[in-house]
């Protein structure tokens, strides 16, 4: 399946933003409206956020069917097949998402 | 019940009606008069005008869910907000139906509280990630589920 860099790459409206929770209902005041803000809030946000989405495939979802981008999507649920936790899952996140960007961007260059 | 232009003064008959009919409202208007000692004709008369006056908004069944085979959750909202969009923030919740209670409070900054209610936790979840938190405004949220009720009063007590 082909993806479109620019598609992924856009920033989404509000509406169809990120928003991080630590549990049911306890929103972080974190959002992202992009795969470029996500990977910043990687970094910031409490670690409970990020393994509270993860194991209810809220990344996966989020990335597959708002920014259309499957692969990544696939290679977030092979971490939550890992069972990382900690700040071995925020560095690991971070890493595919980072990566991820790099070949979109690069992608997104050679096609100009 | 005294009307001087826009002011309504309840006497102790009023309050007395009122509260008879936060306990029961099919108590009917002989069975209220026989409780007061009082002519059915004075109780419809009272009813009548605080009914007018909206000081007697409506009558409704209290109905308990549970017994009814029906499950819901219900949970307390807490929304930090940016104080400039708290007022639109309350209003905009009020339009939902799964809100069943809005108000602000102050303690150390303004925040908008909710009663929510909820078929399940998933369903409550997305009710807040995908309706409340996008609202422009919102800092964070803090929601807390009840799992036990020790009480429950849907009359209002005269103090």
């Amino acid at each position: 399946m082909t993806v479109s860099p620019s598609r992924v790459l856009r920033s989404v409206l509000r509406e169809e933003a990120f928003y991080f929770f630590t549990s049911i209902g306890n929103y972080t005041g974190q959002s992202a409206a992009s795969l470029d803000e996500f990977l910043q809030k990687i970094k910031e946000v409490n670690i409970k956020s990020l393994e509270f989405h993860l194991y209810r495939e809220d990344f996966e979802k989020w990335i597959a069917q708002t920014l259309g981008d499957a692969k990544l999507a696939e290679d977030i649920k092979g971490l939550r097949n890992m069972k990382v936790v900690g700040n071995a899952l925020r560095d690991r996140l971070y890493f595919l998402v980072s990566r991820r960007l790099k070949d979109l961007k690069g992608s997104l260059q050679t096609s100009k | 019940m005294k009307i001087k232009g826009q002011t309504v003064t309840l006497d102790d008959l009023d309050l007395q009606i009122m509260q008879l009919l936060q306990k029961n409202a099919r108590w009917t208007y002989t069975e209220i008069g026989n409780k007061l000692d009082v002519a059915h004709s004075t109780v419809y008369d009272r009813i009548q005008r605080m009914e007018e006056r909206g000081i007697i908004k409506k009558y409704k069944a209290v109905i308990d869910l549970e017994k009814a085979g029906m499950q819901q959750i219900m949970a307390l909202i807490t929304i930090h907000t940016d104080p400039k969009e708290s007022e639109r923030i309350a209003n905009r919740l009020a339009e939902f139906i799964e809100v069943l209670e809005v108000s602000s409070s102050f303690s150390e900054e303004l925040v908008v509280n909710a009663k929510v209610v909820a078929q399940d936790q998933t369903k409550l979840h997305s009710f807040i990630a995908q309706s409340i938190a996008p609202l422009p405004g919102v800092l964070r949220i803090r929601t807390s589920i009840i799992t036990k009720k020790y009480k429950e009063e849907t009359s209002q007590p005269f103090l």
